[in-house]
């Protein structure tokens, strides 16, 4: 008897260690992500190092983050998740996590601490801003124009308000094909002091206003929904200014030469990040979250802005960020002199109705 | 009956010819001036100057002098095209010059009516070029977006932009490196290796079952032979959004989402009602008593169907095939539905390029792609042409 139970003891004991400290990693993972230079770049600070490191990894590139929410609705309830991690922006990431289709996670059990000593939460800051939420990089949204078509005798573009005035700047502007931003730039020169905007926005009367303060350019506006659009289109002469994020203005100014400029007033800074999709089974999942530890620890996370112009989401990574490309982030002190943060309990509460007011003034 | 001249041609009077160039000026000139920042100052200018000229050929020249004449107006017009435009100006100045000394006479000395019947009254003859004129409209608006295509993949720049470089003919503007990249890059070059696994395999499995379906289905005894067909048929009538969404629940219920098994087997099935169609076609002028007497000499289904009826049949069997192969090869729906990334197709990798990083490498593709189902339906043409004079359709 006392035998019997010693050994099914030991057993167990034997069965949770190794559970433990042997835990089975799947050897694949899917990782979906935006494409393009910011994919480029999580690929060079993060996968390829870490496969460097575990060459037994295969790791696959899926560029589906425009309709991750989609997909991960119909895999769920296909029964058939076949994503490891998702890459998304914030409003995303809330709304998966809500809906229960993203992994909640301890910080301090699956992040690395801050090389600066910090712990994990603390050095994420404010920017966890969902229980489900890996935040990587801080983002904006900001303005670029064409240099060589700024009027001559007319000082360049500087104020967001100069979006707006057409009789100073006259030519097309690339907005994005959605009210969110759009808002809040036409209350900010519509006279709206910064924090009433969206005291403002909540009413309908401040709605009407946003409107018809975008209405006054209405006719000069081309609207975007894919990242690549105003790139695209300042290359092409095809707009004089266009808002798009600022890590592609980067690449459109530095890295193809092209006669444009940036024009940092009033960027708003958005949040992209990973969520670990919920239904992964135990193999996979390990894997997941190794990779996970590792690709948003303080040096990979600084590494990354070596590619590409986004602000790592770790305080403790900022002084590791290279000296020639922090002149190029949108957390830059000289260029974030007037920034919005992207309000995303206001959108929350609000998109929907914003949303259908917004499409149907498109459409008048 | 191309050198038989069948009306008399004679010189036109000048209230027909000044008016009918003077308006093709005026067309041509809505284009240039359009492009020069004026149509109406373009029209103007078109429709004065080439009535100018036509009066000046026509009476003042007479047709004993046609080369010189001919070869006075391309100079004109190149010139003109060169002081406008530059290098691209010349060749723009070079066309119009070449098909303005041509019409002037054309229409001035009554040439137009040579080809036609003598008893067309004049309504019937400007119809008869007006729809030749639509014909060619519906074609050019047709074929430009393919065409534009072509020069954009040689670009200089990374984006889709006709570089001031590009429109002057200089050699700096152009270059291979979007092909370099599609060849170099890792997901290009694994999209294109799944794209050429993928529909290889659906085609064989279209072109199978599709035969063996037509096969059965020409046969007069088979029970609901209409209903299956038009079941068999349903995936191209069906809208492919509505197929996809529906095999990605089944094939994730079975495990084959995300598999190039499950990815063979939706391309195969959206292949067969073309192979079903074209092999039924075929059929159509096979004669079944060539089946009896292969039987009447001994020789089992089997060898009957390899021997006899395969040989026939096979210019169908064969463009019932392309016709799949391009199917599987050119579909991005249902790839990204019952695929996972590891099945990216090109068509898949040029979707997803397109939307996030809008690179002139998808045109180099998209050239080569272009290339690709030109030589295609040239074999799929020259089997049907094969197929018909072998049956006696035509005198080949």
């Amino acid at each position: 008897m006392n035998f019997t139970k010693t050994l099914l003891a030991t057993t167990a004991l034997t069965v949770v260690a190794g559970g433990a400290f042997a835990q089975e990693m799947a050897n694949s993972m899917t990782i979906v992500s935006w494409g393009g230079a910011y994919q480029n770049s999580q690929q060079k600070a993060y996968s390829e190092p870490y496969v460097a490191m575990h060459p037994e990894v295969s790791v696959t590139w899926d560029e589906s983050s425009n309709e991750a929410v989609a997909k991960l609705r119909a895999m769920n309830e296909a029964g058939n998740i076949t994503w490891d991690l998702v890459d998304v922006v914030a409003a995303d990431a809330i709304r998966l996590c809500d809906e229960g289709l993203a992994m909640e996670y301890d910080p301090e059990e699956l992040l690395a601490p801050g090389d600066d000593g910090s712990s994990a939460a603390d050095d994420f800051g404010d920017l966890i801003v969902s229980d489900c939420y890996i935040p990587q990089i801080v983002y904006s949204t900001t303005f670029g124009y064409r240099t060589d078509m700024v009027p001559e005798g007319v000082e360049p573009p500087s104020q967001i308000c100069d979006v707006f005035d057409l009789d100073k700047y006259p030519g097309k502007r690339a907005l994005e094909k959605r009210p969110i931003n759009n808002m809040e730039w036409a209350l900010l020169c519509d006279g709206v002091a910064k924090d009433e905007v969206y005291d403002v926005l909540e009413t309908a009367a401040g709605q009407d206003q946003a409107l018809a303060k975008l209405d006054t350019i209405k006719d000069s506006v081309i609207w975007w929904s894919a990242g690549a659009d105003t790139p695209q289109l300042l290359a092409d002469g095809e707009v004089f200014m266009g808002s798009t994020y600022n890590g592609r203005l980067y690449s459109v100014i530095e890295e193809q030469n092209q006669p444009v400029a940036m024009m940092w007033d009033a960027q708003v800074f958005d949040l992209d990040g990973w969520i670990i999709p919920t239904g992964l089974p135990e193999d996979r999942l390990a894997r997941v979250k190794d990779f996970v530890k590792y690709a948003t620890d303080t040096k990979r996370l600084a590494d990354q802005a070596n590619y590409i112009s986004y602000g790592p989401a770790r305080a403790s990574s900022a002084p590791l960020v290279p000296e020639d490309m922090k002149q190029h982030m949108p957390t830059d002190p000289a260029n974030a002199e007037n920034t919005f943060l992207y309000n995303y309990s206001f959108w929350a509460d609000y998109r929907d109705d914003i949303d259908a007011k917004f499409q149907s003034w498109l459409a008048q | 009956m191309s050198d038989v001249i069948l009306t008399d041609i004679k010189k036109k009077p000048l209230s027909f010819t000044l008016p009918v160039v003077g308006a093709a000026g005026a067309f041509a000139g809505l284009f240039v001036g359009t492009a020069q920042g004026s149509g109406l100052l373009g029209i103007v200018i078109g429709g004065l100057l080439l009535a100018a000229i036509a009066y000046l050929v026509i009476e003042v020249l007479n047709h004993t002098q046609e080369r010189k004449a001919k070869y006075g107006i391309l100079a004109l017009f190149l010139l003109a095209g060169y002081l406008f435009g530059g290098l691209p100006g010349l060749v723009v100045g070079g066309l119009f010059g070449w098909f303005f000394s041509w019409f002037v006479y054309w229409v001035g000395e009554g040439r137009y009516r040579a080809k036609l019947p003598p008893y067309l009254t004049s309504g019937q003859v400007l119809w008869h070029f007006s729809f030749r004129v639509l014909c060619g409209a519906i074609f050019v608006f047709l074929i430009t977006p393919i065409l534009v295509v072509m020069p954009l993949s040689f670009n200089a720049e990374n984006f889709f932009t006709f570089t001031p470089e590009m429109l002057h003919f200089d050699p700096a503007g152009y270059s291979l490196r979007h092909y370099r990249n599609f060849f170099n890059s890792n997901e290009w070059q694994s999209a294109l290796k799944n794209s050429l696994m993928i529909a290889p395999a659906a085609t064989i499995l279209s072109v199978s079952f599709g035969t063996l379906a037509a096969i059965g289905l020409s046969q007069p005894h088979v029970p609901f032979r209409r209903a299956i067909m038009a079941i068999l048929i349903s995936p191209m009538i069906v809208p492919l959004i509505i197929s996809a969404a529906g095999m990605y629940f089944f094939y994730s219920r079975i495990g084959l989402q995300g598999t190039y098994l499950g990815v063979i087997l939706a391309h195969a099935a959206l292949g067969i009602p073309f192979v079903i169609i074209t092999v039924t076609a075929t059929l159509v002028g096979f004669d079944r008593s060539l089946t009896r007497a292969a039987a009447n000499m001994g020789a089992n289904p089997v060898t009957t169907f390899f021997r006899v009826q395969m040989p026939l049949i096979l210019p169908g069997v064969i463009s019932g095939g392309l016709f799949a192969f391009i199917t599987s090869f050119d579909e991005v729906v249902v790839v990204l539905f019952v695929g996972s990334a590891n099945q990216q197709t090109l068509p898949w990798q040029m979707f997803t390029g397109l939307r996030e990083q809008i690179s002139p490498t998808i045109l180099a593709v998209a050239t080569i792609l272009v290339g690709v189902s030109i030589c295609l339906l040239t074999v799929v043409e020259i089997l049907r042409r094969r197929s018909e004079r072998l049956r006696g359709m035509s005198p080949g």
